[in-house]
């Protein structure tokens, strides 16, 4: 057999197998940076296991120049470091690609594919050779791939050299130069040894100008700490932890008085019913607060989330979406808890959910989340998932809207409490949108009133009565139904769009994609190579929940729209059929719920697969 | 039911406080419990206490969970808001509450159910973070509103009303509390008010979370011969072994006390608590001294009551978050939002 060589310049990807507690981490995160500061648009998704040390995990990185900074499915260059997953790594790489492997020791001769280039380099004698104490024997092993990759790829050694400096810091300037050399032991020795650089490699440009690299946990975070969040309450849990670390970071720095006192409170809870709780108590006392959690935190926040929903009581809830059911995978993804945010508690219950696409969504729309859930005195989710939320994504700079003001919701103060006719009712519709006005514990004695989950009327009161307890209920529909005139309307691009006299024209074609949060990029590029391929795609993509109007519109314009959503029982297409009643078989599925990431040579074959059977039958 | 308005009977001579509130103006809603239950009670004890201590009635938060306990803010203080949660987690959002806005006087009401079974998680917790506020367990042994079942306080020997004889060993809040290192731990009698609302008042002028758990005999369903949380078996093996006298700030302590047998400590806002030793081989200031006497009188069956375990020095949530001053409710939006967000980005490229 012939072998070809993948021979794409600023468009391949490349994946790197090690053995989790290694420091590969920071090596891999050194590879993605670099590439970035060369210009040239990259992704990265870490694949690891819920474990400290000794397991395997991966680390993909997508160079693209195409601007596709997502999953593709194919693997051009494998660096294969661990021997337990050696295979299964060898068996993974597209025709025509790379493998590079420690040739310290020698590798199973069964595995031999002729069709793909096997580089050796024997990275652990070299580095072993050069350093003395283990533990840095093992880190330096992984410096020094990230230097044979640079000779290979053509890497920019400044560039490595700079990000070392940055990362290392004044404090810790001394290890620049040990690393340093380890990037020189890799780098070297493939100079000398292969005709470097390869036919795939990265060349400078000039297109991530005006971007960052930010994982969606910061980003959320940081939209906390801007919208003014002051109470966070939370139960460790991955993939949300790094949501309360990053605020309370972001506190730390920019929220102390020059006395060092905080002006905020930041409580790790005993569970996620006491997380939910302390917030719901913030919340009733008039503060921002929220809490992160994911999939398991949510089902032990039901109960108050019932609470909240019933009593009118705001609260943010970042949901970092995980494995599951159950304990699940907690270090893989999925958006498997979209019906259980939505629906989430007891009785009739309906919350707003925000879903973010990206990290420099998550920040926009975790400041949406305060105003929302103060607007409309309900619990607020923002639904993002691991993905989103611990990989390094490159997204625009996040932008700050100078005329932004919290909007703290329909609150009375002191002043229209003196100078109220008769006794405040908590739960009257004077506006007619559904949203009641609400009164804060402390301001003024002509405020109070008893915040019960037990039945109430509109006054407020206590109630067991069948018209007074259904009149609130109706009238929180009503709210629902105002909220989705306020919450984010969907992404929606059509094949066929022109502009006549300033008035946009639409010609949908017969099928659409719709999707929801980090299906984004991956249905997109398949959408991409579709088209390619002659065939049209219009797109949707939701982002939130109540649906809005231009959803439903958007399937009924469509004779199939196919949903793409990464879970086994297709919530979002069921929460479609349930809240819009579409005509039957109009939504097709398109799952995927792995744990990975979602590819968009995945969902390009099951759509090519759909449509080949519906034309066969 | 409980939103009928109590009829205002206006009567001019009424004595006013400070505040020139008279004690109506701290009631609340008609009580739906049962003629003659202690809970009733518990609330006018409340009501005296708060109207003594000339607190604005607006400015108490009143929390409580789920059970006839937890019904009762809805009686007393109908100008302070009031919360009432989900079942044994009223803990978590008084913490959540007092953590946003800690200038008010925060007061919970729980039960035994509510604190000792379903919430005894939240309840441990609360103590742990020593959340300044009052938390009143009104102790009936029972769960009135589903009918009879006994309660993790049942003690070991009681008879339900239906017969059945309880047999696994009941949970003690106030042992419970001074292990878990509550800065303040009471017990007190639904029937013995005068030893109640000085007990509620220190509680209340505590910083900290202040424990008092007090035995609430349930008419309906353990008030009867062979439970151990009726009224007659409360009195009869009733023990009160400190009594304390609250005394407000700059006002003189009046009365004469018996040397060695009363201990004055004074508050953090000024006021002051004499204790009064009825028993003194009780020293309410030493932890497993206390911890030693409890266990002593609790294998002769006898029901301890007073201020039983106090620590005036503890530091409360806002001191070990080292919180401003302010309450954290006004949010504003930053001006230099935009810069901040530059700086930190710089450290994304």
């Amino acid at each position: 057999m012939s072998k070809s060589s993948v021979n794409h310049v600023n468009d391949f990807t490349l994946k790197v197998a090690t053995v989790n507690g290694t420091g590969s981490a920071s090596a891999n995160s050194l590879l993605m940076k670099s590439i970035f500061r060369m210009g040239v648009p990259v992704m990265g998704k870490n694949y690891f296991p819920s474990n400290i040390q000794g397991l395997p995990t991966w680390y993909e990185i997508r160079v693209t120049d195409p601007g596709h900074l997502t999953r593709s499915g194919d693997v051009h260059f494998m660096v294969a470091m661990n021997a337990e997953t050696f295979a299964k790594d060898h068996a993974e790489v597209t025709p025509g690609g790379y493998l590079l492997y420690d040739s310290t020791w020698p590798r199973n001769r069964d595995l031999n594919r002729d069709d793909i280039h096997i580089i050796g380099v024997p990275l652990a004698e070299m580095v072993n050779q050069h350093f003395v104490e283990p533990r840095t024997r093992i880190l330096m092993k992984n410096v020094a791939y990230v230097g044979a990759l640079a000779g290979l790829l053509d890497l920019d050694l400044a560039v490595i050299e700079q990000l070392l400096k940055e990362t290392f810091g004044e404090r810790k300037a001394k290890l620049v130069k040990p690393n340093m050399e380890a990037v020189r032991i890799g780098y070297d020795y493939v100079l000398e040894h292969y005709d470097c650089p390869l036919p795939v490699r990265v060349e400078r440009a000039d297109m991530t100008r005006g971007h960052v690299v930010v994982d969606g946990n910061t980003t959320a975070a940081l939209g906390a700490m801007l919208a003014g969040a002051t109470v966070g309450a939370w139960y460790p849990i991955t993939p949300s932890t790094s949501v309360m670390d990053a605020f309370s970071a972001f506190c730390g720095k920019y929220r102390k008085t020059e006395e060092g006192e905080r002006e905020y409170v930041i409580l790790q809870a005993e569970d996620e019913l006491a997380a939910i709780g302390m917030v719901m108590g913030a919340g009733w006392m008039g503060a921002r607060a929220f809490t992160a959690t994911s999939g398991p935190g949510i089902s032990l926040m039901n109960e108050f989330l019932s609470f909240g929903y019933y009593t009118e009581t705001p609260a943010v809830i970042f949901d970092i979406q995980r494995v599951g059911p159950s304990t699940g995978m907690p270090t893989r993804t999925q958006q498997s808890d979209l019906m259980e945010c939505a629906y989430a508690g007891h009785g009739d219950t309906r919350h707003i959910c925000l879903y973010p696409a990206d990290p420099a969504e998550a920040f926009d729309f975790s400041i949406r989340c305060f105003d929302l859930a103060e607007h409309f005195q309900t619990p607020v989710f923002l639904v993002s998932d691991l993905d989103i939320g611990m990989n390094e994504w490159m997204v625009p700079e996040l932008k700050w809207d100078e005329s932004y003001r919290p909007d703290r919701g329909k609150v009375l103060s002191a002043e229209s409490l003196e100078s109220l006719s008769g006794p405040f009712r908590r739960y009257m519709d004077p506006d007619k949108d559904g949203v009641p006005f609400r009164t804060l514990p402390g301001v003024h004695p002509a405020g109070a009133f008893f915040t019960r989950g037990s039945g109430h009327s509109k006054h407020g009161t206590y109630t067991e009565d069948a018209a007074e307890y259904q009149e609130v209920m109706d009238r929180k529909a009503r709210k629902f139904l105002t909220a989705a005139s306020h919450v984010p309307a969907p992404v929606i691009e059509y094949c066929n769009s022109t502009e006549v006299g300033g008035k946009k024209r639409v010609r949908p074609v017969r099928y659409g994609f719709l999707t929801v949060g980090s299906g984004d990029l991956a249905v997109r590029e398949a959408r991409h190579n579709l088209k390619e391929k002659g065939m049209e795609f219009d797109y949707c993509r939701v982002r939130a929940f109540p649906f809005t109007r231009e959803v439903e519109d958007f399937i009924a314009e469509h004779e199939i729209v196919f949903v793409v959503e990464q879970n086994r029982d297709g919530q979002l297409k069921g929460m479609l059929l349930a809240e819009l009643e579409p005509e039957a078989g109009k939504l097709v599925s398109i799952l995927h719920y792995n744990g990975l990431p979602l590819a968009s040579m995945h969902v390009e074959s099951e759509v090519v697969d759909h449509l080949r059977k519906a034309e066969a039958s | 039911m409980s939103f009928m308005k109590k009829p205002r009977a206006h009567h001019s001579d009424l004595p006013r406080n400070s505040l020139g509130y008279t004690i109506r103006d701290y009631e609340g809603g008609m009580s739906t419990l049962c003629a003659g239950c202690g809970h009733d009670s518990i609330t006018a004890a409340l009501i005296q206490a708060c109207w003594e201590l000339d607190i604005e009635p607006h400015r108490v938060a009143k929390m409580s969970g789920i059970g006839c306990s937890s019904k009762t803010p809805a009686y007393f203080l109908s100008q302070a808001h009031g919360i009432n949660a989900v079942h044994g987690r009223m803990p978590s959002i008084a913490t959540g509450a007092n953590a946003a806005n800690q200038h008010l006087h925060y007061l919970g009401v729980s039960g035994d159910g509510d604190s000792l079974s379903i919430g005894f998680g939240q309840f441990a917790h609360a103590i742990r973070r020593n959340v300044n506020m009052l938390y009143i367990i009104e102790n009936n042994g029972v769960y009135g509103l589903t009918k009879g079942q006994f309660s993790a306080s049942a003690d070991v020997g009681s008879r339900a009303k239906y017969g059945q004889e309880n047999e696994q060993p009941p949970i003690d809040p106030v042992l419970t509390a001074i292990s878990l290192g509550c800065t303040f731990v009471a017990r007190g009698f639904s029937g013995d008010k005068d030893q109640l609302v000085p007990l509620i008042q220190a509680g209340l002028r505590h910083r900290g979370f202040a424990m008092i758990d007090v035995i609430s005999p349930c008419v309906a369903f353990n008030d009867h011969e062979g439970s151990t949380k009726s009224y007659a078996h409360t009195r009869e093996y009733y023990h009160p072994a400190i009594h304390a006298d609250f005394i407000p700030p700059r006002e003189e302590i009046r009365t004469e006390y018996e040397k060695g047998k009363a201990m004055p400590v004074e508050l953090h806002d000024g006021s002051t608590i004499v204790l009064r030793k009825i028993d003194v081989d009780h020293d309410p200031t030493n932890r497993a001294g206390a911890i030693a006497y409890l266990e002593r009188h609790r294998e002769a069956r006898e029901i301890v009551t007073g201020l039983l375990y106090l620590e005036e020095e503890g530091k409360d949530l806002h001191a070990w978050n080292r919180t401003v001053g302010d309450s954290l409710v006004d949010t504003q939006s930053r001006s230099d939002a935009a810069a901040i967000l530059e700086e930190i980005q710089a450290g994304y490229r």
